[in-house]
């Protein structure tokens, strides 16, 4: 009897299940849901639907099971060994070339100079109005009759090749102009050098480190959480490459700077083979995805987070 | 021997001549990498002024003979090329696009700041992996419904869906919500008011500096966009400024350099002056979103 008396039960209310807030939250966020529905979740399930199909727009179409990747792999489809072969040369040089150049930038700038906001806008600035109308800037810099380019390497006795026309050094062409754009990379770096203590610099200097020993041991690994924004991002954002392929080459010459991502776009809306386009469209996915998870994964190894760091009395 | 402090102090009071090397070589390093980055806009702007005569010589002058500034009115009067019509294209899809845009996102972002309701969790996590998504996987589905829609041929595919937010934008304003003390939220509260007053009558007055950072990055980003229209938009009349470019390439008669200088100057320079005037939104905006995590 006194155990019953005590069953909490009889004295606390329960919790509703779906409290006012759930609702009004919900309110909120509908017209973001409501969106992904339609907008994003459906043409995701359904480009998988269509990938397994040959549906090209007019006609008749048919389930074709795994024959489009089937197609890819085993070479029916040549052009997306190329596509991917120029995506991947493309990613592996510019990533890291631009890392580098954003990072060098982002150092020049770290100091408070005057005079070096004008330089940090002026660098920006190409990453602001990259676009069509910058493409074509870059193809007329190319140019090889009295383009930019060949005219500054003859100045220094180099006879520049025909950049665009070339099959060597029209995809280097593309890759020079994709390290123009490092203006929101070097933001990155920029906020996250500020974030450095100069304790930790002036520890350094007082055991005699020199400018070298202090950017190995101090800067970089003080902004690894930034290199890791800017490393997934960059990978993302040169998968997808298109709008300087399709302006300044088109893929040419010979299908030299074929980008990933322009071979989808002519597939799906010259070729109008729609159910393949979907297919190549989900290899996309997927290879971003993995390489997403992998870098996420091996974060843990490399990246540095002050949040993280062991305080004085223990780990956090 | 002087500590660090005291060697930052008497950096102050040195004149630039006498300072360190490294200073000097800074600079240096600034000042060339600087002409290197700017060059390619001199020479646009330099195409851009050139009479037909001296398209493609050799060597390229950088100053014109003649500065022909009616290349100005020709490359955007032509019969072929209505300049004012893509100009109020572009200006009608940025404005709509980025009104919806903003607004909703502003919403949606201060609910996962602000409103603990069940889920929200996953869904901010849903959000976050839609910014990862390659556009290219919803891409043809996406146009086959437009299509069911009718909206082909028009900005509509590209207008209506930021209406429902974008996940960028939700994420700034998310960011930028949970650095706002929430005594606000509570002393309203108590005072009797919803969220949807706070949403309106505090955290937008507050949050004036990152509604200008999310419009300006969102002004951006729809002017320069060119797949979208290009995808979407067929009719020529129809178009933006960004399509219209490519008008100028007649295939078989040579390339008007100068005359598509001259346009694409044009359509440079509003989103340089944006970033001018508003820089330092632009810098608060990467950086909000770059480096808090959580």
């Amino acid at each position: 009897m006194a155990a019953h008396a005590l069953n909490s039960d009889k004295y606390t209310r329960k919790k509703p299940a779906i409290t006012k807030l759930d609702l009004i939250g919900w309110a909120f966020v509908s017209p973001w849901l409501i969106g992904f529905l339609v907008f994003t979740a459906f043409p995701f399930v359904a480009s998988l639907f269509l990938s397994f199909t040959d549906w090209g727009v007019v006609g008749n179409w048919h389930w074709v099971g795994t024959q489009n990747y089937q197609n890819m792999v085993n070479g029916t489809d040549f052009k997306f060994f190329t596509a991917v072969r120029v995506t991947l040369y493309y990613a592996v040089i510019t990533i890291p070339g631009s890392q580098i150049i954003a990072l060098l930038l982002a150092l020049l700038l770290s100091r408070k100079s005057p005079g070096i906001a004008f330089f940090r806008t002026l660098f920006y600035i190409p990453a602001i109005a990259s676009g069509v109308g910058t493409s074509y800037l870059w193809a007329l810099i190319f140019s090889s009759q009295g383009g930019l380019l060949n005219t500054a390497l003859g100045f220094f006795g180099i006879q520049g090749p025909n950049w665009l026309y070339s099959l060597t050094w029209s995809l280097p062409a593309l890759m020079i102009m994709g390290m123009w754009n490092v203006g929101t990379s070097m933001l990155i770096y920029l906020a996250a050098l500020q974030g450095v203590p100069q304790s930790l610099y002036d520890a350094a200097s007082v055991d005699g480190a020199n400018w070298w020993r202090k950017f190995m041991t101090v800067t970089v690994p003080m902004i690894t959480p930034g290199i890791f924004f800017n490393l997934v991002l960059g990978v993302i954002g040169s998968f997808q490459v298109f709008t300087a392929a399709y302006i300044i080459t088109n893929g040419g010459p010979g299908d030299a700077t074929l980008f990933y991502a322009l071979y989808l776009f002519n597939t799906a809306f010259q070729n109008l083979l729609m159910g393949y386009a979907s297919a190549l469209a989900w290899v996309l996915f997927l290879v971003i995805l993995l390489v997403t998870i992998v870098q996420l994964a091996m974060a843990r190894l490399w990246v540095y987070y002050e949040a993280n760091a062991p305080t004085a009395t223990g780990p956090r | 021997m002087t500590t660090s402090a005291q060697t930052i102090a008497n950096r102050r009071s040195v004149p630039i001549f006498k300072r360190a090397p490294s200073t000097l070589i800074r600079y240096a390093a600034l000042i060339v990498l600087g002409i290197i980055y700017a060059f390619p806009f001199i020479w646009m702007v330099s195409l851009s002024l050139k009479p037909d005569t001296e398209l493609n010589q050799i060597p390229p002058q950088l100053i014109p003979s003649v500065l022909t500034w009616a290349n100005y009115p020709n490359a955007l009067f032509q019969p072929m090329i209505y300049f004012p019509t893509y100009f109020l294209n572009t200006i009608e899809y940025v404005v709509l696009a980025v009104l919806g845009e903003t607004i909703v996102s502003a919403m949606v972002g201060y609910s996962f700041a602000r409103i603990p309701f069940k889920g929200s969790s996953l869904l901010f996590g849903l959000v976050l992996s839609t910014m990862m998504l390659p556009t290219q996987v919803t891409l043809i589905p996406q146009y086959l419904v437009f299509r069911d829609l009718g909206w082909l041929d028009s900005l509509k595919p590209l207008i209506i869906p930021a209406w429902f937010g974008g996940a960028f934008y939700i994420f700034l304003f998310r960011q930028f919500f949970m650095t706002i003390p929430r005594e606000i939220d509570d002393a309203a509260l108590i005072d009797g008011a919803n969220h949807f007053d706070i949403l309106w009558r505090i955290m937008v007055p507050l949050s004036v500096p990152v509604m200008v950072t999310a419009i300006a990055l969102s002004v951006v980003g729809r002017w320069n966009d060119f797949f979208g229209p290009l995808i979407y938009v067929n009719s020529v009349s129809k178009t933006v400024l960004a399509v219209a470019l490519t008008f100028f390439n007649i295939p078989g008669e040579p390339s008007p350099e100068n005359l598509l200088m001259a346009a694409s100057v044009v359509t440079v320079v509003p989103v340089i002056l944006i970033f001018l005037f508003l820089q330092d939104y632009f810098v608060q905006g990467v950086t909000l979103t770059g480096l808090k995590e959580g």
